[in-house]
């Protein structure tokens, strides 16, 4: 049987019972009767957060991300930093319970936008940070083994404390966020003339904004010849040649069957991709598993263009990592007749990509090897917040 | 020593008998009797040794108007003046005719004649040539001894950056009046040596109605290639020699001319103007040999019907060994290797692998098929109707969907398209990518081929010999905008529409052939083994 023509997102970590108790949860919580002191705050809050909801919901409809993953983190840190601002919350642990609700109505509603999920963690971690700043507790409670073991994790209570200044702080530390994420491009960009010399032959695949302006920085000071793989059936390729030859790039585009034919030609492969997982692996565009494993045979590079708000604290899982799956009218159009009925077609979002096959991640702190994914994850992101 | 005319001889005569028929017979279509033939081409050498360089149109046509004027001081016998004078520069031009009005010498003879002058002049032409590229290959001693001499030709198809070879090819279409094809499109400066042509310009156009030279039912081949209409390795060659089959029905020899060989030099425009509208596949390359071959061998006693009946069989023998019964081989040895249970993955429209998964479907196993397909060709839509109504179980996704498919995989069947020498395989573009992947689940890759589709040539990369299809097949409408309409305008842009790729052989398993299932190291044996035969 043909695939029903809507998406079936299958995510094993969050299960779906429980996206089910939260939201109806949520439903109580908001709706708080209209004579209570700040309502109108609070309803214009929660009137955010759901148009915030039904934008995910809309977008990612496979046809790649209607906006890029940046601006989703923007909007998440923003709508974060307007709940910290506006909603009603005495303690530390009380905001982070709020932030942890709508964090998980937000996972659910679209879970393969990771960023989303991440900037949550974020937050939760630099509420924590805040939390400890203010309690004047040593700030890295991780750091001592000892500790590790003995104090059981960070319970609760012990954010039951109430500070003064802890929502002006935790609100300037979200904005200290923020201006990291506007400037995360740049900062990648900038680092793109130490990795292209000039008359290289470098290939990527599908549209990835990072890689794009990472590309026409180089090309401001090199002269370098680009090959698109498509990307068929989104052709985002397309769109990304037609972009990079406006800068006067040498751009190629080849339908993905000639990857491996003309690997052998390439100096680099330069990829975006759509999050990176714990063990260094990817989840990017499908498709990508092959480049890289063409890559791997040819022993050409592979670079990862990856901002950090793309890491996520997930592993694979054995199979079937996080696929998603749109249309198949996409694959096999309804014009090919009778024997549709008879067919059963795949259209598969995204592909895994094993650490093994990548040589370097570059992202807006710095070069690292894909060894090392797991040491940036444990600063960006507490334990305890893996789960949400 | 056997009486084996090599093509490259039998092209080099050819060459030259054509030139001279268009003296007399451009615009007419007529053709000259052996005695103008004979005093122009005694005029032309005269006047090719006047002048020492510059073989320029302008000046070919200045021969041509000159060979009017009779050139005296030549014996009548053409051999002891040929083998007396060895013409500089241009080799082809230069080398001698087939003496097919001196009977008396044997054919062996002449060729030794023949080949002592090609080393002559040979030699002389690498003096004054500094470091062009030559057509005619580099090897200065051609000395026959056990292992083959390669004197082999360069293919004109990947000389599209050599101006020297391009103008000596049209000189040659002019010669066949065979019209010759524009290339369209920026190409990609790594591909610049082929050539890419657009559908949109049917090689036919500038062909006048009749067309005199060239059979209509070539004519009507050559579209049908030119426009994908027929495509694939296997129908490719079956409609051409199917259409030389019609040439040879309508075929007469004119007088004075012995059918063994005229006919072979009516075939020559038509095999250029077929290779103007798609280049010759290596199946097509070897069919065509063999029919030369054959035709070559009529006795010349022998009367024109039966030679026509006995060249009819040969071709229909030819086909139903090599093709069909080929297939049906190949099948019982590929059902073999099918299992209850299995999940095959097959790549594209091959129709042998159509043929055997058909077969093996009929003889009650249980798999299902997965078939792989990629832009722009989108063919495995037609292999998947074929399956489908058979009955079989199928499941369709495009390549970038490949890493996702192939856990569920157990066996990969791909079709050749041709299997070189030294052991890569030649196919349909992404059926490397396919083997790559495959080999990193560790799932069997089995190549299924005839023989007569192993070829002589070596290749490593799908760089140096290929070929571009029409770039606008890349351009594709999504929710209503086509990122690509106009590429042309963009100065930086380039679309690459490659056909071939090679399969390196560690990727492929098992290639399963009519003569057996072998390993892809053991092409140049059975290579060995079918010319020993032959």
């Amino acid at each position: 049987e043909i695939h029903e023509p809507e998406e079936v997102s299958v995510w094993f970590r969050e299960g779906s019972s429980c996206c089910q108790e939260t939201l109806a949860r949520n439903q109580r919580f908001t709706e708080t009767p209209v004579n209570m002191p700040g309502a109108d705050k609070e309803t214009d809050l929660s009137e955010r957060i759901e148009s915030f909801l039904s934008e995910l919901k809309r977008c990612g409809s496979g046809a790649g991300s209607l906006r890029g993953s940046a601006e989703t983190a923007r909007e998440t840190t923003a709508l974060l930093r307007r709940i910290t601002a506006q909603a009603r919350w005495g303690n530390a642990g009380e905001l982070m319970e709020i932030i942890r609700k709508e964090g998980r109505r937000m996972t659910a509603a679209q879970p393969s936008e990771t960023t989303v999920g991440n900037m949550i963690r974020r937050v939760l971690k630099i509420i924590r940070e805040e939390y400890a700043r203010g309690s004047s507790e040593e700030t890295d409670q991780q750091e001592s083994l000892h500790k590790l073991l003995t104090s059981g994790g960070s319970s609760e209570d012990n954010f039951r404390q109430h500070f003064t200044h802890l929502k002006a702080n935790v609100i300037e530390a979200i904005n200290e966020l923020l201006t990291e994420l506007e400037g995360t491009t740049d900062n990648i960009s900038m680092q793109a003339l130490e990795h292209i010399h000039s008359n290289e032959v470098i290939m990527t695949i599908g549209r990835s904004r990072t890689v794009e302006a990472f590309l026409k920085d180089a090309a401001r000071k090199r002269k370098f010849h680009v090959i698109v793989a498509e990307c068929a059936p989104f052709c985002q390729g397309h769109e990304m040649a037609t972009s990079l030859c406006k800068e006067d790039i040498e751009t190629t585009v080849i339908p993905d069957a000639a990857i491996f034919a003309v690997m052998s030609r390439v100096n680099k492969v330069i990829i975006g991709t759509q999050t990176v997982l714990a063990n260094g692996g990817l989840r990017a565009v499908n498709g990508t598993h092959t480049l890289a494993l063409a890559a791997k045979h040819h022993s050409t590079p592979l670079i990862v263009c990856a901002p950090m708000f793309k890491l996520s604290p997930q592993f694979p899982n054995e199979e079937d990592t996080f696929h998603k799956f749109v249309s198949p009218h996409e694959v096999l159009p309804f014009t090919e007749g009778e024997i549709l009925s008879k067919v059963n077609a795949h259209c598969p979002v995204f592909d895994y990509v094993p650490p093994e096959l990548i040589t370097l991640f570059i992202s807006n702190i710095g070069g690292n090897a894909p060894s090392y994914i797991y040491r940036l994850m444990s600063e960006l992101y507490h334990p305890e917040d893996h789960e949400l | 020593m056997g009486e084996r005319l090599t093509t490259s001889t039998l092209l080099v005569t050819e060459e030259d008998e054509k030139k001279h028929e268009i003296i007399g017979a451009k615009g007419e279509g007529k053709e000259l009797t052996k005695e103008e033939k004979q005093r122009l081409r005694k005029e032309k050498k005269q006047h090719k040794k006047n002048k020492k360089d510059d073989r320029g149109p302008p000046e070919k046509e200045k021969e041509k108007e000159k060979a009017s004027v009779p050139a005296p001081s030549k014996p009548a016998t053409q051999s002891p003046a040929h083998k007396a004078a060895p013409v500089p520069v241009n080799a082809s031009a230069s080398e001698s005719p087939v003496a097919a009005e001196k009977p008396a010498k044997s054919k062996a003879e002449l060729r030794a004649e023949r080949r002592a002058r090609q080393d002559s002049e040979r030699a002389s032409k690498q003096g004054k040539k500094e470091g062009g590229q030559q057509s005619t290959s580099s090897k200065p001693k051609a000395t026959p001894n056990e292992l083959q001499p390669v004197v082999k030709r360069l293919p004109d198809h990947v000389q599209v950056d050599d101006p020297v070879a391009l103008k000596k090819l049209a000189k040659k279409l002019e010669r066949q009046q065979v019209p010759l094809r524009s290339d369209y499109g920026y190409k990609v400066s790594l591909f610049s040596h082929l050539h890419q042509y657009s559908r949109k310009n049917p090689p036919t156009q500038q062909i006048s109605i009749p067309v005199t030279v060239i059979h209509p039912s070539i004519v009507r081949l050559g579209l049908q290639y030119s426009q994908g209409i027929i495509a694939g390795s296997n129908a490719r060659s079956v409609a051409l020699l199917h259409a030389f089959k019609q040439v040879i029905q309508d075929y007469s020899t004119p007088p004075n001319e012995e059918l063994s060989r005229d006919l072979v030099n009516k075939l020559s425009p038509y095999i250029s103007f077929l290779s103007q509208c798609r280049p010759l596949s290596a199946s097509m390359g070897n069919a065509i040999k063999y029919i030369k071959k054959e035709i070559s061998n009529i006795p010349s006693q022998c009367k024109e019907e039966e030679a026509k009946r006995i060249l009819q069989e040969c071709i229909d023998s030819y086909i139903n060994e090599k093709i069909i019964l080929a297939s049906e081989a190949i099948s019982k040895y590929a059902i073999e290797k099918i299992s209850d249970g299995d999940v095959i993955l097959v790549y594209g429209c091959s129709s042998l692998v159509n043929h055997i998964l058909c077969e093996a479907f009929e003889k009650q196993r249980k798999f299902r098929v997965i078939v792989v397909d990629s832009r722009p060709r989108l063919e495995g839509r037609e292999a998947l109707r074929r399956l489908v109504k058979k009955g079989i179980r199928c499941t369709y996704v495009l390549i970038s969907a490949l890493s996702y498919i192939l856990p569920e995989v157990s066996k990969v069947f791909l079709g050749a398209h041709a299997l070189l020498a030294n052991g890569y395989v030649m196919s349909r573009v992404g059926t490397s990518q396919i083997a790559l992947v495959a080999k990193a689940y560790n799932v069997p890759v089995l190549v299924c081929c005839e023989t007569y589709k192993f070829c002589e040539r070596v290749q490593t990369d799908s760089f140096v010999s290929n070929e571009l299809d029409d770039p606008d097949d890349l351009i594709v409408t999504r929710n209503g905008k086509t990122h690509l309409e106009n590429w042309q305008t963009v100065k930086s842009l380039g679309l690459l529409n490659l056909v071939y790729d090679v399969t390196p052989p560690d990727f492929v398993d098992l290639v399963i052939t009519d003569l057996g299932m072998i390993p892809c190291t053991s092409v140049p044996v059975v290579l060995r083994v079918k010319n020993v035969d032959q």
